[in-house]
């Protein structure tokens, strides 16, 4: 299995992902620079987080017009599924490859901790391995989290099952206090409508490493895996 | 041409920079102050465009890349450069 990790000028969590799916899961992972233009041979594609292009104008604003975004887009209108972590994530709703906008947090901090998710879905290619309705502990790590859209494509997103993440309390339970930073109903990922890309706030690539004492992440490593191979 | 550009959030979503520097003005004692939104102010310095051909143009811009119109409304006004 062959999977890429795309690095714009300014990703930083690019070394935390490869690491994790090359040295924990065994995979034959690639760098793809944001000027390379072919992607057919992968089994998937991780946009890492980061500060892509220093953030300027809007997060990943400037990045989705990289050469490799169009590639990209190409390679998810086929079927190939995409990963979009935090910057990533920013980058897949910038080049619309994904629906809605990560506009400031509702506090105006940046927020670094970890905190907890519910699985909405594990009909996905990136929950397949997780029960629906399991509470994951993810980190966040961002100014710029606060997924809104307007109440029309809220509503497809939820009659599609496109809401894949909500952030929670450890219980699963979504009280205003679970939100960290006034995402739209608790939106911490969302996947396109074929399902083949999903983008995430949170930090699976942080809590995936056996030598720490979570490894909650791993589920969605793992399900990306054992999905690409379902399909291989 | 010289293209100056406004670009701010859209009515109804919330503008939580405006937000903060709203209640700043208000504990510095300007309890006049109703309401404050922030956005952006760019300058665009065109070359070799008709004043017609500019405006298109930086529709063109805008709506490609210097706003989301997801959230962000933008307007602009065109001027002979120096």
């Amino acid at each position: 299995m062959k999977c890429g990790i795309v690095v714009f000028p300014g990703s930083n969590c690019d070394h935390d992902c490869y690491h994790i799916l090359k040295h924990v899961h065994q995979l034959e992972t690639h760098w793809i620079w944001h000027k390379d233009e072919v992607l057919d041979s992968f089994d998937f594609i991780v946009l890492p987080g980061g500060f892509s292009y220093g953030d300027y104008l809007r997060p990943g604003a400037i990045a989705r017009f990289s050469p490799i975004m169009k590639s990209v887009t190409d390679y998810a209108n086929k079927g190939g599924r995409v990963l979009g972590i935090c910057n990533g994530f920013q980058i897949l709703v910038e080049s619309g490859l994904l629906p809605g906008v990560l506009m400031d947090n509702a506090g105006q901090r940046f927020i670094c901790k970890d905190l907890t998710l519910r699985v909405e879905t594990n009909e996905t290619p990136f929950t397949s391995q997780c029960t629906t309705g399991t509470v994951l502990r993810i980190p966040i790590n961002h100014g710029q989290g606060r997924y809104f859209t307007d109440s029309d494509t809220l509503k497809r997103l939820k009659d599609n099952g496109q809401v894949i993440l909500r952030y929670c309390d450890a219980k699963g339970g979504t009280p205003e206090e679970a939100n960290p930073n006034g995402s739209l109903d608790h939106i911490a990922g969302v996947a396109n409508a074929a399902k083949n890309v999903m983008g995430m706030m949170p930090h699976p690539e942080r809590c995936a490493d056996p030598l720490w004492n979570n490894v909650d992440g791993q589920m969605i490593f793992k399900s990306l895996i054992e999905s690409s191979l379902a399909h291989s | 041409m010289l293209a100056k550009i406004h670009v701010t959030l859209k009515n109804g979503v919330l503008d939580s920079q405006g937000k903060a520097v709203h209640h700043a003005l208000n504990d510095l004692g300007y309890s006049e102050v109703q309401d404050v939104h922030l956005g952006k102010y760019m300058e665009v310095k065109l070359k070799g465009l008709s004043k017609e051909e500019a405006e298109g143009r930086v529709i063109e811009m805008c709506e490609k890349l210097l706003a989301n119109t997801v959230i962000e409304s933008y307007r602009f006004t065109l001027e002979p450069a120096e």
